[in-house]
């Protein structure tokens, strides 16, 4: 078959409305039909509905991302609405993957939305990743993080990184076989030395920012364009507005993806971070 | 030598809350001490009691992790810019 017949046929998929909603997508050459197809037909899973997961779900669902998953327990709270753009005033109280799937099916009906509403842990994250080919980090504590990591890697899978605190915000991409979480932070800093959002705060645009980041990251890998961010991780100072760019290297040392890898399956990641175990608001009251 | 000090936010309040500031030194280790004698504490936030990186903290010279280097012996010339970054976990 050749270019313009693939082509062609892929365009015929989308309907008029589609082809008018895309179109931005569709007239550049390095998307096209073929890679408004593609967008459509990928599936990603996104790790917390807060405030990474927020701008990252919305602009995959507006760019016709076909399968958005989206796994969190909590529920929404008034102090997520700085910044939380998935959620909204009358949201409040509400599950965060409900008022999740009903903002992104507002923005984009074409596009399908799986919520998983429990916590990710080793138990269930194989179950929760299988179904999607890239992994979106937005979560809000270590455990999650390491759990993230070893998860992807081990069932072959891409992770988009990204974090936030204060005014600064890291992103980065992991491939199996080109580093990982672990070879950049072999282990995490003891509870309470670096504090989270909740305890420290984050500027709510900071969010957006690296959510912003780790979305272009998502579409570029779906595409196939482009120089992704493995290997490399941006730092974002947004109080300088300071873009540096660091290099992320493979650690043959690493017990995950190292030369001799120590670490084959999931973890007690609780206990390797020294912290209480995750779990859902009923089961913390 | 002279070289420029980074400091990620979330570690600031180990350097008087000072993000940025020059510092002299042949290599990490020796810029770490010095260090130390103007903010009392960084070295025991940033080393181990064996004298290593904590792992959850990196240290660039320039763009370059010093743990692909030479470690706490990565030399240091004049202007580089050499970055204490912790890991983050914010995303909520």
């Amino acid at each position: 078959m050749s270019k313009a017949e693939t082509s062609e046929n892929n365009s015929a998929s989308f309907t008029p409305d589609e082809v008018m909603r895309y179109s931005r997508h569709m007239i550049m050459d390095q998307v096209g039909p073929n890679g408004q197809r593609k967008l459509k037909d990928a599936k990603v899973l996104i790790v917390g509905a807060g405030g990474l997961g927020s701008p990252v779900a919305t602009y995959l669902a507006l760019g016709g991302v076909g399968t958005i998953g989206v796994v969190d327990f909590d529920v929404v709270d008034l102090s997520n609405l700085q910044r939380q753009i998935l959620h909204r005033t009358e949201d409040v109280g509400k599950p965060k993957i409900e008022s999740a799937k009903e903002s992104l099916i507002s923005y984009n009906p074409n596009i399908e939305v799986k919520t998983f509403e429990e916590p990710l842990i080793s138990d269930n994250a194989y179950r929760i990743l299988e179904d999607f080919d890239i992994v979106v980090n937005g979560a809000d504590n270590f455990a999650t993080r390491y759990l993230v990591c070893d998860a992807a890697y081990l069932s072959g899978k891409t992770i988009v990184d990204g974090s936030v605190l204060l005014f600064d915000g890291q992103a980065t991409v992991y491939k199996p076989g080109s580093g990982c979480y672990r070879c950049l932070y072999p282990a995490p800093p003891p509870p309470g030395l670096v504090p989270s959002c909740a305890e420290a705060g984050v500027l709510g645009a900071m969010t957006g920012l690296v959510g912003s980041v780790q979305a272009t990251e998502v579409f570029k890998e779906i595409l196939g364009i482009g120089e992704n961010l493995i290997g490399r991780l941006i730092l974002i100072d947004s109080l300088n507005m300071e873009f540096r760019m660091m290099k992320i290297k493979r650690d043959p040392q690493c017990p995950l993806c190292g030369d001799n890898p120590t670490i084959k399956e999931l973890i007690d990641y609780d206990q390797f971070c020294g912290t209480p175990p995750v779990t859902a608001p009923d089961a913390q009251s | 030598m002279t070289v420029t000090v980074k400091m990620a936010a979330v570690i600031q309040k180990l350097t008087d809350n000072q993000k940025e500031f020059t510092a002299d030194g042949n290599d990490i280790y020796n810029l770490i001490l010095n260090i130390e004698k103007r903010y009392p504490g960084f070295q025991s936030q940033i080393l181990t009691d064996t004298e290593e990186v904590h792992q959850f903290l990196n240290i660039y010279v320039n763009d370059e992790d010093i743990r692909f280097l030479a470690g706490l012996k990565t030399t240091i010339g004049e202007g580089d810019i050499v970055s204490f970054l912790p890991a983050l976990a914010g995303g909520q």
